[in-house]
């Protein structure tokens, strides 16, 4: 029932193939990297022919367990020039996992100017001319259900992508059918428009959950796990009434909301943009607002509320502290319904709202956007889906953008931008910015738990103590929840409930018949950050990458007035299992 | 003088008529010298259960924290994103 498939852009051929050796046993991020590590020559040209484009769903995908049927989407990036692995909700990963097709690996490009989409179904998979081109996001799916049905799953990228600006997103389609859950990072979306692929159908009719090994097993581990989410705080409850727009006001109060391009700690208008005001906002409009919603089948945090205009029309999804915050106090902005607005056209157009969104802050740091300007914001956004120069600029992302205006601050490592925790304030997150493969990435090593949530211990935010060896932890176990399938947000739980990780190794043993322990996901996590190492090595991206710019060890910033004060020789003791 | 006490999510619900934007002040009083974090939420009426973080001036505290005429004092349950 197991295969991969692998589909060749410049011949059409669509062919299922029995999984090799090598491979068995991994999903998700172990998959993708695995597989880009060993397929794609490190230092090919991204947009090029000999860069691959990789789908897996995670080793828990098609299962009961909750939350549990993430997709990972990995290539070598164009944004950063080394491996990159991004991760995201929607129903293409489940969809996927029960037709038993554990990776899609996209090779070589289609005749420049030629738009194909991939039409996927139990038995059979085969490219044909995309009936979608040209087309953002919403359009796009819109059409692709009139043609398909409302029971498929859409994969798809927009215009950005089809620019091949280095800051597009591919979108996957949510269970309303719609394209707001993004593989974000890395200019995924380039690498999929340089393929000529617009689109990708999942017909999930005729697939089924995963035999299991020990039902009964599986059965009660999953309980036990779904018991850890529903009675952690956070879990259970936090996420669902707030999203994660609650860390709006937590970060300023911390000192740590990057205001006006990385000049300050704290907005002053946070609260108007705040995860608070936005639950507030949500349930006194009502209409097709909803708290309390998840963006794939089997979620049952819920984090991904909606958001209605004043009318009581769907606006966009909650968007993400990320947006918020780069949208917001990063651009100096406090409206939230304008910055609504900048999420819904992000998902729409196709483009990472981090390094977009950075871009806009690092555009008016340079005379480019006038600061604060929610118009001309609005201008430049509609010009990355009219490719307009400016738009073009900013849809690349923040380092080029930055480059373009002559920016002295551009928080950028690895290429990449810089999300919404200033390293100088909560320290152990900036080592994970630092050090991490994938570029600048809260996602890989999450600090901001023990610096700032009192979640899974408390380390000290403003010291350096204890941070490297936190943000290690944190990027071997995130590199193996990436891999099971699992939506990180589950990590809440697992730092604070032991059995939590107890039951997602049962659930694996039951569902596979292996005998894990605890210490193998551990050596899971290490083998996974050890092959993307090795891939960005091979790419000629060494350890003297692993650093942030210089303006965050030479400006404190206030309220705290610290600096980012690790040294290279620090950092590089973080991945401290590696040879060098 | 006084305290600013700030509140999160769940929290300004327990305080009747807490203000977001201004926060909640509150005076020690006569001849009162010090109080700890977790004996002025327990005045304003919040269950020390229910907050899971303290911070005193911006800086990670403790419940057991003291609290000076003057400082601001911000409240949190469990919250969490990502
Ligand atoms: S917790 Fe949020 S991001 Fe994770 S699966 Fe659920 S809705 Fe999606």
């Amino acid at each position: 029932m197991f295969r991969f498939l692998r589909v060749n852009m410049a011949t059409k051929s669509c062919v299922f193939e029995d999984i090799p050796e090598e491979y068995a046993g991994l999903g998700g991020r172990a998959l993708t990297s695995t597989i880009v590590a060993r397929e794609v020559n490190p230092i090919c040209t991204p947009l090029g022919p000999h860069n691959k484009l990789v789908f897996a769903p995670g080793l828990l995908g098609a299962t009961n367990s909750p939350n549990s049927n993430r997709i990972s989407v990995g290539c070598k990036s164009p944004l950063t020039e080394g491996i990159k692995e991004s991760n995201s909700g929607g129903q293409p990963g489940g969809h996927l996992a029960k037709l038993g097709i554990l990776a899609i690996i996209v090779e070589d490009m289609a005749t420049e100017g030629e738009w194909w989409q991939l039409e996927i179904s139990k038995d059979s998979a085969k490219l044909v001319p995309s009936t979608v081109a040209g087309l953002n996001n919403f359009d796009a799916v819109a059409k692709l259900v009139e043609q398909y049905g409302k029971d498929c799953s859409y994969v798809t990228i927009g215009r950005a992508g089809e620019f091949k600006l280095t800051a597009a997103s591919i979108a996957f389609t949510d269970r309303e059918l719609r394209p707001q859950r993004h593989a974000g990072r890395g200019g995924v979306g380039a690498v999929m428009g340089s393929k000529g692929l617009k689109a990708i159908i999942i017909n999930p009719e005729g697939g089924k959950n995963h035999p299991l090994v020990d039902e009964e097993g599986f059965k009660a581990a999953s309980k036990r796990f779904a018991k850890a989410l529903t009675s952690h705080p956070i879990t259970g409850k936090g996420l669902a009434e707030y999203g994660t727009a609650v860390l709006v006001n937590i970060l300023h109060e911390a000192g740590g909301l990057p205001t006006r391009n990385f000049t300050c700690g704290q907005f002053e208008h946070h609260e108007a943009v705040s995860g608070e005001r936005m639950n507030k906002l949500t349930k006194e409009r009502g209409g097709e607002g909803a708290v309390a919603h998840g963006c794939m089948s089997g979620c049952i945090i819920r984090c991904s509320g909606i958001f209605p205009d004043e009318k009581g029309k769907f606006k966009s999804k909650w968007p993400e502290y990320e947006t918020l915050w780069c949208f917001g106090p990063h651009s100096n902005i406090d409206d939230l319904d304008l910055i609504c607005t900048f999420d819904h056209m992000c998902d729409d157009i196709g483009v990472d709202t981090i390094d977009v969104g950075v871009a806009v802050g690092v555009a008016m740091a340079g005379g480019g956007i006038p600061l604060g300007d929610g118009k001309a914001v609005m201008e430049a956004m509609k010009g990355i889906s009219e490719g307009t120069p400016l738009g073009r600029i900013i849809g690349c992302g923040t380092a080029t953008t930055g480059r373009v205006f002559g920016v002295r601050r551009v928080p950028c490592v690895k290429g990449q931008s810089l999300p919404a925790y200033d390293p100088r304030a909560v320290k152990g997150v900036g080592v994970t910015y630092a050090t991490t493969p994938m570029g600048a990435d809260h996602t890989a090593g999450y600090a901001v738990t023990a610096n700032i949530l009192s979640c899974g211990g408390k380390v000290d935010p403003l010291k350096k103590d204890g941070q490297i060896e936190l943000s290690r932890n944190l990027q071997i176990a995130t590199a193996s929840v990436d891999s099971v399938g699992l939506c990180l947000f589950t990590a809440f739980a697992i730092l604070d409930i032991p059995d939590a990780l107890a039951a997602i190794v049962d659930m694996l043993n039951a569902k596979f018949g292996w005998k894990l322990t605890g210490d193998d996901v551990v050596t899971l996590g290490q083998r996974i950050l050890s092959t993307e190492i090795d891939f960005n090595r091979r790419a000629g991206i060494t350890e003297a990458a692993d650093h942030l710019p210089d303006f965050f060890t030479d400006e404190p910033v206030a309220p705290h007035n610290t600096t980012f004060d690790f040294t290279p020789e620090e950092l590089q003791t973080t991945f401290n299992w590696i040879k060098k | 003088m006084s305290i600013l006490i700030k509140l999160s999510t769940t929290l300004r619900d327990m305080v009747p008529g807490y203000e977001p934007e201004t926060g909640l002040s509150v005076s020690l009083k006569d001849g009162e010298s010090s109080i700890t974090a977790g004996e002025l939420a327990s005045r304003i009426g919040i269950p020390l259960e229910e907050i899971k973080i303290v911070m005193i001036n911006s800086r990670q505290s403790e419940l057991a924290s003291v609290v000076a005429d003057g400082d601001r004092v911000a409240y949190f349950p469990a919250v969490g994103g990502g």
